[in-house]
């Protein structure tokens, strides 16, 4: 498919998933009048009557909710790809092996020093406090997951996806712990704020997440050229000239800093991270250049379009976003390591 | 000019390398022989500037290899290592290219276009261009590795070349094309250095070989100097006949059959 294209095809169904969205739910707006009253509200258009009930609704519950799932999504999309760049692989998803549960670790524990520290999460500052915690407890789980998963300078698939799975354990018991020891305010906190989801979606949460989001999605695209030495091997990127380390912190950085916020928001959305770069690959090649901004704007239409699911399938029940995209990403995990058999066992 | 003074270079106790010097001037194509193990691959490592040594000065051009950025030094050397993995699916054409990357930033100009599609050509690799690298078979994908390095420095006469087993994994047509290949660029003034396996290959397109033993260097001249059977034997522990091509004068490296004898003491008690 013409690489053009699928940016095309990519951002004009973000843009109407992203109507349709916002007028489905149990008072069911028609996507036309959505479009006018968003055109109404940024004053290009002039609406003669506003209906204020569909006023309210959309704009202080749906669009929020919208623009967090495209937030998110683009978060997870984007990172993921990023991190199969620098981990040389495919399967390297954040939430199989760990980094999100190191973000989920670093956001409880500031969530359960928080009574003693500051007077609430309910403020601005908490949520940034939130994300930047959870960015940093992303930051130092990959670094960690690296290095474990490194042989000789060459990355270790199996090594890095069982490690996973003992980071994922070590940060879910301590968690646990945390949680435990928790007091009845902060456990209330931490509750609400592990069913995650994005029901959450408020202007304020919506606010706190675009910079952290908005920096790797401009800044790692410049990275492509390099993420693709890396598929070389690291030593033969360097014989390329390339700042081997400089890369690595840089992607590892940027690429933490979206998914570790995305999490303290909205909790762990598992397979987003394997599912979006992969559809992009089949759709417009490897190269990196495209594969990373590609995988942004797919993982923002596959977040609203998986919202929508989980808020329209068993109605008024809301599913959580997770199931959905554990439906879809799991068996398409399973696909690569059946596909890849052969070669992960020679690793 | 490539010049190595008195390198040595070890992990941990191990001495890999002992005070090794020589140095190669343009148009010489250089090839290293020796035994498993002894130091072939890591003095490329040196030369390439991957790995830093103990002791002694690596320079290249009249300047040492550390005084160069990386971006330079990818300008005036590339390497061809032994084992290459790569990760993702890409097309044959995406990997020559990048051999390019270190002369663009976001676009590969005209003439890095031109000198993937010539490199390809001369490499053979032009018919399988858009196919996926990893659906190659091993010599194929060696030869798109080989590719890819030569598009790297191929517009830059007296670049060094260092290439380790680049014939590995080649049927015999690719193997005697490839070292034709690498013996046309040191003819272009190119320096070669390039470990072989194959004396005999050696012996026809070498101009100068260097014979590595522990870590040292044991023998360096042509190969009609130095492939005797007491320098073979010395190095590698096997008899040899060595004869002269009459019509070529290249020296015919002939090993002398081994009998495996059944130990006739029991391994275990």
């Amino acid at each position: 498919m013409p690489k053009g294209l699928v940016y095309v095809i990519l951002s004009v169904s973000i843009l109407v998933a992203g109507i349709v969205s916002v007028g489905l739910g149990a008072v069911h707006i028609p996507a036309s009048e959505v479009f006018l009253l968003i055109m109404h509200k940024v004053g290009i258009y002039n609406m003669p009557q506003v209906n204020e009930q569909h006023n309210v609704i959309i704009f202080i519950v749906r669009l929020p909710r919208l623009l967090l799932a495209i937030l998110v999504g683009a978060a997870l999309g984007i990172s993921g790809a990023a991190i199969q760049g620098i981990f040389r692989n495919p399967l390297a998803e954040p939430g199989l092996i760990g980094i999100s549960a190191g973000a989920t670790l670093m956001a409880v524990a500031i969530i359960g020093l928080e009574a003693t520290l500051l007077t609430g999460l309910s403020n601005i500052f908490g949520y940034y406090l939130l994300a930047f915690g959870a960015f940093v407890g992303a930051g130092i789980t990959a670094l960690l997951i690296y290095q474990i998963s490194r042989h000789n300078g060459k990355p270790n698939v199996a090594t890095m996806l069982l490690a996973g799975i003992a980071i994922n354990a070590l940060a879910g018991a301590l968690t646990g712990l945390i949680t435990y020891l928790a007091s009845e305010q902060q456990l209330r906190n931490i509750t609400f704020w592990m069913l995650g989801s994005l029901g959450g979606a408020t202007w304020q949460t919506v606010a706190t997440l675009v910079p952290f989001v908005l920096i790797p999605v401009i800044l790692l695209p410049a990275s492509g050229k390099a993420l693709n030495a890396f598929a070389l091997g690291e030593m033969q990127a360097g014989h390329l000239g390339l700042d081997v380390n400089r890369t690595k912190r840089r992607v590892i950085l940027l690429s933490t800093m979206a998914v570790g916020a995305a999490v303290s928001l909205t909790g762990i959305i598992n397979f987003m991270g394997l599912l979006v770069p992969h559809i992009i690959r089949l759709m417009m090649g490897v190269d990196n250049k495209h594969v990373i901004p590609a995988s942004a704007l797919l993982g923002a239409l596959t977040l609203i379009i998986a919202d929508m699911i989980s808020r329209t399938l068993i109605a008024p029940i809301e599913l959580p976003i997770g199931v959905i995209t554990a439906l879809i990403g799991a068996p398409v995990f399973l696909y690569i390591l059946i596909r890849d058999k052969r070669k992960l066992s020679l690793n | 000019m490539l010049t190595i003074n008195n390198i040595t270079y070890q992990v941990g106790q191990v001495k890999l390398l002992k005070d090794i010097s020589f140095s190669i001037k343009p148009g010489e194509m250089v090839a290293i022989l020796g035994s498993n193990g002894a130091g072939k691959s890591t003095l490329l490592k040196i030369l390439s500037g991957t790995n830093k040594p103990e002791g002694g000065t690596v320079s290249l051009h009249g300047r040492l290899l550390n005084d160069y950025t990386p971006v330079e030094l990818a300008h005036q050397r590339t390497v061809l290592t032994q084992q290459n993995v790569v990760s993702l699916p890409f097309l044959v054409k995406e990997i020559v290219l990048m051999g390019r990357y270190p002369h663009y930033q976001h676009t590969p100009s005209a003439k890095d276009e031109h000198i993937v599609q010539t490199v390809m050509e001369a490499t053979g690799v032009q018919t399988f261009a858009e196919r996926s690298y990893l659906t190659l078979s091993g010599g194929e994908q060696q030869r798109v590795q080989l590719a890819r390095a030569l598009a790297q420095v191929w517009e830059q006469p007296h670049a060094l070349l260092l290439m380790d087993e680049p014939i590995a994994g080649m049927d015999i047509l690719y193997q005697q094309q490839t070292l034709a290949i690498l013996r046309s660029m040191a003819q272009k003034k190119f320096i070669v250095v390039s470990i072989l396996h194959d004396m005999n290959l050696a012996a026809q397109y070498a101009d100068r070989i260097i014979m590595m033993k522990r870590g040292r260097k044991w023998y360096d001249g042509t190969p009609a100097e130095i492939l005797n059977p007491k320098s073979i034997y010395e190095i590698f522990e096997i008899e040899a006949d060595v004869f002269t091509n009459p019509s070529t004068l290249k020296q015919i490296i002939m090993p002398h059959e081994i009998v495996f004898e059944q130990s006739k003491t029991p391994l275990t008690h």
